[in-house]
């Protein structure tokens, strides 16, 4: 993480009592116990105290703050509710941590354009749960829905096993209302579908809390399927288990989730919730197909019949909501069942062109010998994204650092392979040091000027996302091109 | 202009070359690619013609992985016969600006991207943005590039596709582009109901999304583009028997309201090719392109009336093209977008009105800021045709 500002730090007295002009009563919190509770996200390996916790309730105290902070040269560090697993909202030690969990209201729903405008404390199920009655649903399901707040998946892009049907955030939010750094309140998108410029909305969702703090996100809903079933399919090899799922997509059926999990994670996921997973199998697949009953049928029968034809010995049909969930019970359960057979497991969160997980695997397996540390597997099958899950002790000398080294050896094995550092668990500060394995120092300044577009003191989260945050005026020089200088006419300062 | 200077670079090296060159110069550039969208933007822009060619190959394109990536200059019509060939598609169904222009189809698979060119499918399969998933390309600053990535799911790094969707070639010159690709359905059928006023038939189309019949598309061409009668499609589209079953969940639900006929496969599709390129809507006058919330389109038909406006309303009516018989003026559409929510891009028009309106709305100034800062980054010198919009 950058190193933190001493002058900052000693004038932490005068930045409590600044806050507490904005924000006034319990919002501002500065004392230790207290700012504790906030030291890390889901993230846990990496732990910072924040300088102090500030908690708005409107967009107005936002943008003071964040205009205060600007001109006070103060580090910020947005958080929704702290469950990135890239260290996305880790505080800095000099740095203010902005939280949004009292924006939690749902202000406006309009079922006939079908969309809802919540603020960004809001829960991800919460939208649902707002909506359900009238038959409507939130489609990205991330498995912290529970928690995970709405302006955190913005700010995270964040996915979910339906992912491949349905989209991650981007393709389901309309609009924001974001205050950038210097406090300026803008509007992107709204309700209508396509932007009138630029899609400046398209680059602040997924941008992890870099540009701007939404104050206010307008999304998508939709109708909630008349039915879902799933199928529980085995398969004696992994490569099998490949090829059915590639079958199904050639069979031009894109299933609302394709899941599958390796031999380590049915193990420990049957253990874990008894859900009548087969233990003779090497890769067990979940197919779940939604929308009217005639449709659910028919595809059924047809990704049956595709199982079949690619050897699968266990195939199992769900006959009723109950036994789907079921199904689901284990894969939900995955990463808690890992976590009861190792002290302390680590999760990767790399993409790869479907074609490659045989090798992938097997070269995965060849890792895990070499570090001397047990994987499981669990792969949103249907889009190529691995959740290789690292087991360890911490308690042991050396074996986080091990981990983190076996996850980065993991992760430049996906980009070799075509594929890319995070499918939607983000970047954060976890991947940043491996940016460079997938794009050039050109590529990565590209994306550093947008950043400077919307922050140029680079105030806001900085540590995350950047291996190095040039300093945007050192960003904004042409590169001189075969001795020419562009406009040599003009002044420059 | 007949003395426009002509670049022609030869890969990416000369295209860096060609970029780099101009950045020195300040000599500004515009980007084409199949042409068929040059008539749109202010004329007379004093700029070297950069003709993007021979980044017309494809990459890489596996069905089962559901990517494709192909050159920049790729014909539009070459990339979707390849995808039918292989039952797949382009999702948010892309069409030829030539048509609108009465040129031959000459759509590059860059320049659909460049424009944000998205048809009536756009309304649930999402626009050309929610697919566009990887590039590589030469910016402003004559340095070449890759944003996003060539797989589905990604969340490395910003989201560079995004950005360059619908950038109209002012942040950067593409040469290669990754795009989602998608199973083609089975079967298509359209029920139409006839005999709706706009107000009616936004309520009906809004009404059939909400519902689980998972409607693909919803246009509406009122009488006065339709021969005396009004028609409101809904679109079903997927396997077989869920189409069948679909088909008559929508009959139930409306068949009392309107009278309802069920358009076969072959009527369907050229229904929806009528809607796709406009084509009720050619002849004189201005054609603009109004974005608002679904629920606004009968209201921008209904305001625009008075200026002898004749409408098509697509994507359930959050996207209305509008005739206007007026070839000056434009405020008045302006406004009107405006005060519903949404936006009016110009489309079609004679050169006096592009030279004398911006083309695109204008943006609320803290976005326009934002915006002039976001293309500085990407082009500091201000080459890449910064006047077209203007």
């Amino acid at each position: 993480m950058p190193v933190p500002d001493g002058a900052v730090l000693s004038r932490r007295g005068e930045i409590v009592a600044a806050l507490r002009g904005i924000v006034p009563g319990e919002g501002v919190i500065s004392d230790p116990a207290s700012l504790r509770a906030y030291e890390s996200d889901g993230l846990t390996a990496y732990r910072q105290v924040p300088l102090v916790v500030v908690l708005p309730e409107t967009t107005a105290q936002v943008s003071a703050i964040l205009r205060w902070c600007n001109a006070a040269g103060v580090k910020v560090v947005p958080r929704g509710s702290g469950t990135s697993l890239s260290g996305g909202a880790l505080p800095l030690e000099d740095g203010v941590l902005l939280g949004l969990s009292k924006f939690n209201q749902v202000l406006d729903i309009d079922y006939d354009s079908r969309v809802a405008v919540v603020q960004p404390g809001v829960t991800n199920l919460a939208i649902t749960r707002a909506v359900e009655d009238r038959g409507f649903y939130y489609a990205p399901d991330p498995s912290s829905q529970i928690a995970c707040s709405i302006g955190g998946n913005v700010a995270e892009n964040s996915g979910g096993v339906h992912c491949l049907k349905y989209g991650l955030t981007t393709n389901n939010v309309l609009g924001v209302e974001m205050v950038m750094m210097d406090g300026e309140v803008v509007r992107l998108g709204g309700q209508h579908l396509d932007p009138a410029g630029l899609d400046l909305l398209g680059i602040v969702v997924g941008s992890e809390g870099l540009l701007g703090v939404v104050t206010e996100v307008t999304v998508r809903i939709l109708p909630k399927p008349q039915t879902a079933r799933a199928l529980l399919l085995g398969f004696e090899t992994v490569e099998r288990a490949g090829q059915c799922v590639a079958d199904v997509i050639a069979a031009g059926i894109i299933p609302a989730g394709m899941e599958m999990m390796d031999r380590p994670a049915i193990h420990a996921a049957e253990a874990f919730v008894h859900a009548g997973y087969p233990l003779d199998v090497e890769a067990l697949l979940i197919v779940e197909l939604d929308g009217p009953y005639a449709e659910c049928d028919y595809l059924v029968e047809q990704v049956a019949k595709i199982a079949t034809a690619n050897g699968a010995v266990t195939s199992r049909v769900s006959t009723s909501e109950d036994e789907r969930l079921a199904f689901w019970a284990g894969r939900k359960a995955a990463f808690p069942a890992v976590g009861r057979i190792s002290p302390d497991y680590y999760c990767m969160d790399g993409t790869i062109p479907r074609r490659r997980l045989p090798e992938v695997l097997r070269r995965m397996a060849a890792l895990s010998d070499h570090y001397g540390l047990k994987v499981a597997n669990v792969f949103h099958a249907g889009d190529g994204n691995l959740h290789p899950l690292i087991l360890y002790d911490a308690n042991q000398p050396g074996e986080l650092e091990r981990a983190e080294d076996f996850g980065a050896d993991i992760l430049r094995l996906c980009v070799e392979v075509g594929g890319v550092l995070t499918g939607e668990h983000g970047v954060g500060v976890e991947k940043r040091d491996l940016m460079g394995t997938m794009f050039t120092e050109i590529d990565l300044a590209h994306q550093q000027r947008v950043k400077c577009a919307f922050d140029p003191q680079l105030l806001l989260n900085p540590g995350k996302v950047f291996p190095t945050l040039h300093r945007c005026a050192e960003m904004g020089r042409m590169h001189i091109h075969h001795g020419a200088v562009p406009f040599p006419d003009l002044p420059r300062f | 202009m007949a003395d426009q200077e002509i670049l022609r670079p030869n890969g990416t090296d000369e295209l860096v070359e060609a970029v780099g060159q101009a950045a020195a110069r300040g000599q500004r550039l515009e980007v084409r690619g199949g042409g068929t969208k040059s008539a749109i933007g202010r004329p007379g822009r004093d700029t070297a013609l950069l003709q993007i060619q021979g980044f017309d190959r494809v990459i890489d394109y596996d069905g089962p992985e559901l990517v494709l990536t192909a050159g920049a200059s790729t014909p539009l019509a070459k990339i979707e016969t390849l995808l039918a060939q292989n039952n797949q598609m382009l999702a948010f169904e892309p069409f030829d600006h030539g048509v609108l222009f009465g040129l031959p189809p000459a759509a590059t698979l860059g320049g659909v991207i460049a424009a944000g060119v998205s048809g009536s499918r756009r309304l649930t399969a999402g626009a050309v943005r929610d697919h566009f998933l990887g590039l590589r390309g030469v910016s402003g600053r004559g340095e070449a590039f890759m944003g996003g990535a060539k797989v589905v799911k990604n969340v490395t790094g910003y989201d560079l596709p995004k950005l360059l969707a619908n950038s109209w070639g002012q942040l950067a010159v593409m040469t290669e582009v990754t795009l989602k690709v998608l199973p083609r359905p089975q079967t298509v059928q359209t029920v139409v109901l006839s005999g709706l006023d706009e107000r009616q038939a936004c309520l009906i189309m809004g009404q059939a999304l909400g519902s689980q019949a998972d409607v693909a598309a919803a246009a509406h061409l009122p009488a006065d583009i339709n021969g005396g009668l009004a028609l409101t499609a809904l679109r079903l589209e997927g396997f077989e028997p869920s189409v069948k079953a679909r088909v008559q969940m929508v009959l139930e639900q409306f068949g009392a309201t309107a009278s309802c006929d069920l358009l076969p496969p072959e009527a369907s599709a050229l229904l929806w090719e009528q809607v796709q390129h406009v084509k009720p809507l050619q002849g004189e006058g201005t054609l603009w392109r109004i974005n608002v919330p679904p629920m606004a389109g009968s209201e921008v038909t209904e305001r625009l009336k008075p200026y002898g406006a004749r409408c098509l309303l697509d994507w359930a009516g959050g996207l209305v093209w509008a005739l206007l018989p007026t070839t000056d003026g434009g405020q008045e559409v302006r406004d009107v977008a405006s005060t519903l929510g949404g936006h009016a891009m110009l489309i079609r028009a004679p050169e006096a009105l592009r030279r004398s309106i911006p083309t695109q709305h204008p943006l609320a100034p803290g976005v326009a800021a934002l915006t002039q800062r976001v293309k500085d980054g990407f082009d500091p010198a201000a080459i890449l045709d910064p006047e077209r919009f203007i």
